[in-house]
């Protein structure tokens, strides 16, 4: 008796699974699996206080070298954790800059810092004028690029800056882009063809095509959208995230790439496209103000009609 | 012996590790597992309900072995 009863719960858990990972959810009532996300632990774990950074209260304060009788001092409150002490906790570092020696851009003040103040503070930065995205980080609770972010001159209010939310930090205020990047490839970002161009040279594009792509090329993939995509967060493993999506939608959209079914066919299941649920954090946040939302909606658009 | 999920993983790893040693050149696989194993037995007194740095050791150790995996690097030293 207890043998059948074990094989009728095996056949019955048999039909109940079902291979979520890569099956087309549809929306329809029956289908209640299809909402669940897979990682669905993560969203149940409450934040584990032993991870939360030190506060800035118990920290000490850097303070500016020599400050002069006029400085307009800010004080800067600034995420630290060292590898090499990989025990220790994440704290939250103050220091002090003189607004006025300071240039005005956040990065000014982080790249001040690392030469007179804290030679240890760890940060990527490269061209200070918001082309190559290296300086994305979270500042006063927004995800930006530091180059392009003004340091807010009241100096009564103290500014934080953080890494990218929800990613694996390297040192300080560096986040770990492995996965972006391996989803960032996963999308095939490069021009498929088979056929040679009709006339042997270039392959052309009418005015109106090339405008197809005004808003998506200009992605710097600094990742700032995808981290502050709360499906981001919890989804990261399955769901692309804003950025590689516009990345997607900008091959899907060009005219001289011919593999628009392949690529599309690549993102219909559940998780990769569908996981975008319009909280439009993503076109919100973007420092170079450009619209990941709209183009994951002319994504699923594209899906809807072929 | 009962394990928690985190032990295993750690296990799992360092066997992963000691497998792809057998990939390398005979003649310097030896200084490929001392290269493993010290970087096991230089946390070894991390506190085991410190779970977070060890997902984090964890994490660096998965990255260090898909690099020192490939068939290009034939020898490392310490």
């Amino acid at each position: 008796m207890a043998a059948t009863r074990t094989l009728a719960r095996l056949a019955t858990r048999r039909t109940a699974v079902r291979p979520a990972l890569f099956t087309r959810g549809l929306a329809s009532v029956a289908d209640t699996h299809a909402r669940d996300p897979i990682s669905k632990i993560a969203e149940k774990t409450v934040p584990d206080a032993a991870r939360k950074p030190i506060p800035e209260s118990k920290t000490s304060t850097v303070k500016e070298p020599e400050p002069s009788k006029d400085a307009k001092i800010k004080t800067f409150h600034i995420y630290r954790w060292n590898p090499d002490e990989p025990s220790s906790k994440p704290k939250m570092q103050s220091y002090t800059l003189d607004l006025n020696k300071t240039g005005p851009m956040m990065l000014d003040a982080l790249i001040r810092i690392k030469n007179e103040v804290d030679p240890t503070l760890t940060f990527r930065r490269s061209c200070r004028e918001g082309i190559c995205g290296s300086c994305a980080m979270n500042i006063d609770g927004v995800n930006t690029l530091a180059c392009l972010c003004r340091i807010p001159t009241e100096t009564a209010k103290e500014s934080r800056i953080y890494p990218l939310p929800h990613m694996y930090v390297v040192k300080d205020l560096v986040p770990d882009m492995t996965l972006f990047y391996k989803q960032y490839r996963s999308v095939k970002p490069y021009l498929q063809r088979d056929t040679p161009a009709p006339d042997g040279r270039e392959f052309r594009q009418s005015k109106e095509e090339r405008k197809k792509l005004d808003g998506l090329y200009e992605c710097i993939l600094c990742a700032c959208c995808s981290t502050s995509c709360p499906s981001y967060w919890w989804n990261q493993e399955e769901y692309l995230g804003p950025a590689v999506l516009l990345q997607s939608y900008r091959w899907i959209a060009d005219s001289r790439d011919e593999k628009k079914p392949e690529r599309l066919d690549a993102l219909n299941n559940s998780m990769s496209v569908y996981r975008c649920h319009t909280i439009l954090n993503c076109s919100r946040t973007c420092p170079k103000g450009l619209n990941p939302a709209l183009a994951i909606a002319e994504i699923k658009k594209s899906m809807a009609f072929t | 012996m009962a394990r928690s999920g985190l032990q295993r993983d750690v296990l799992s790893l360092y066997r992963q590790c000691m497998r792809a040693v057998r990939e390398k050149p005979a003649e310097t696989r030896e200084n490929f597992r001392s290269f493993a194993r010290t970087g096991f037995r230089d946390h070894i007194t991390v506190n085991k309900k410190d779970f977070s740095t060890i997902e984090y050791l964890l994490r660096k150790g998965r990255r260090q072995l898909e690099i020192y995996q490939d068939p290009g690097i034939r020898n490392i030293s310490k």
